[in-house]
């Protein structure tokens, strides 16, 4: 069972690979846009990334509601469950 | 009266070097930058040589992910011109700079690879960069969000004239007073097995495979067609009494420049270069200086059997024997969208330093070629004024002359 830590490492790394976001600043409670400065391109990135990384399918109509790192780590745990 | 315009920054990355004085160097050195491509993807082609940049593009990782190879070599002469330029320290209305770089082919390299992606992985995981990446006006783009560029950003696309057109629309977007300094030029990454294979298919292409640094000979008997080259040039033009008046670093002036097209064939030169003629006399007339006064003439000789000729014979007609020539595409290679940027560096610093870099190669002139072409080695020699020459498929033709500031 992946605990939400583990979802948020993961989600870390590819917010550092498209991103270039330190993956110190990355933390359930942070926005993407506001706070990690994802803007919307590398956001679509990172949904498709996530996908593959955890197996699940991220809707578009789903992603606006994705506004913080935890909003997808709970997504993405519903998703697998 | 027209408004003088001069150039006070340059910037390139070339097969010869990372940047302006290192390409200089290895233009003055008579080297060659063309090697064999060892990538596995060149073992089935006809060509198997070409000229990367001699260092790779120095771009931010996460940057260069959402850049297409083609826009990453601009930025970096962009860079390197701005940085030689002294406007960033001086300062510039951003309303009044402008920005015209374009390539000749665009973001092909990515294309394709998203093709790859697309066939192998389906839509979704094609890159939402994709789009900003090929498009043809991306590295202009580039540059003017790096600058902040406000007074216009263009991408003129006329194949291998791309670089000199560019430079002669910078000097016309500060002549008609919309702006005070332009970043221009050119650039060009394909070296990918498409776009090799399809010159290969024109019989365009050099296939001295087993000798890559003599493959690209423009004037002599043993030519056999252009050698591909990636790289990029970038020149800083500025109003000549905002320059003055700033203290800057002035290279060359600008003081002409002539376009014209063939409507003769899609892609063969007219053969007596006339519609080139037409362009030299163009930028001569632009430039008010007459024929006699042009020293020396950076060609545009691809190494083709053609169009070098046709080249010769367009020189006699517009500017006469007396002439000084060469053709520095021995070195570098044929840099497409960015030569004529490329070379214009190479003329400007020939009048700097008063000396002329050589074509290299040229063991053994082609009976046709009566002009004097400098072989082998560069040639000091006084040069109070140049033409640049470019050509283009399609029947494009740009010429720039730069003076003695």
């Amino acid at each position: 069972m992946t605990t939400r830590d583990e979802y948020v490492a993961g989600l870390a790394e590819i917010l550092e690979e498209v991103a270039g976001v330190n993956p110190d600043d990355v933390a359930e409670e942070k926005s993407f846009t506001e706070d990690l400065d994802v803007d919307s391109l590398s956001m679509v990135e990172v949904v498709v990334a996530a996908e593959e990384k955890f197996g699940v399918k991220i809707p578009d109509d789903e992603v606006q509601n994705l506004k913080t790192v935890g909003d997808a780590v709970s997504f993405i745990t519903k998703a697998q469950a | 009266m027209t408004v003088e315009v001069v150039v006070t920054g340059i910037g390139a990355t070339t097969p010869l070097g990372g940047d302006a004085a290192s390409t200089w160097e290895g233009m003055l050195a008579g080297r060659s930058g063309v090697s064999a491509l060892t990538e596995e993807w060149a073992a089935q082609l006809p060509v198997r040589i070409a000229g990367h940049v001699a260092v790779e593009p120095t771009i931010d990782r996460v940057q260069a992910r959402r850049m297409d190879r083609s826009e990453q070599v601009a930025l970096v002469a962009a860079r390197e011109a701005w940085a030689d330029s002294g406007l960033a320290e001086s300062g510039i209305d951003r309303e009044r700079l402008g920005v015209v770089v374009g390539s000749g082919i665009g973001g092909a390299t990515t294309l394709l690879a998203q093709d790859d992606i697309l066939e192998e992985h389906g839509p979704r995981r094609v890159s939402p960069h994709t789009v900003p990446m090929l498009m043809p006006n991306g590295p202009a783009a580039w540059v003017g969000l790096e600058l902040q560029a406000q007074a216009g950003v263009h991408a003129p696309t006329s194949a291998c004239a791309t670089g000199a057109e560019a430079i002669a629309w910078g000097l016309t977007m500060i002549r008609s007073g919309r702006a005070d300094v332009v970043v221009c030029g050119g650039t060009e990454s394909v070296i990918h097995p498409l776009p090799i294979a399809g010159f290969a298919a024109m019989r365009a292409m050099s296939t001295r495979n087993d000798e890559p640094e003599r493959a690209s000979r423009p004037f002599d008997k043993g030519r056999d067609g252009f050698v591909l080259g990636e790289g990029a040039g970038i020149l800083v033009l500025e109003r000549a009494d905002r320059a003055r008046a700033r203290g800057a670093k002035i290279y060359a002036r600008l003081a002409g420049a002539g376009m014209t097209s063939d409507g003769y064939d899609i892609v063969q030169p007219e053969p007596e270069g006339k519609g080139g003629a037409r362009a030299i006399a163009m930028a001569l007339a632009d430039a008010g200086l007459d024929r006699t006064e042009i020293v020396h003439v950076n060609a545009h000789a691809t190494s083709t059997p053609v169009g070098d000729l046709a080249e010769i014979i367009m020189l006699h007609a517009a500017i006469g024997d007396h002439v000084v020539v060469t053709s520095t595409k021995s070195m570098t290679g044929h840099l497409l969208g960015a030569a004529g940027a490329v070379e214009s560096i190479a003329t400007i610093l020939a009048i700097r330093d008063s000396v002329i870099p050589p074509t290299i190669n040229l063991d053994d002139p082609d009976d046709k070629v009566d002009l004097d072409v400098v072989a082998h080695k560069a040639r000091h020699l006084e040069v109070p004024a140049a033409v640049n020459n470019s050509f283009g498929f399609g029947g494009h033709n740009a010429v720039l002359v730069f003076v003695r500031a």
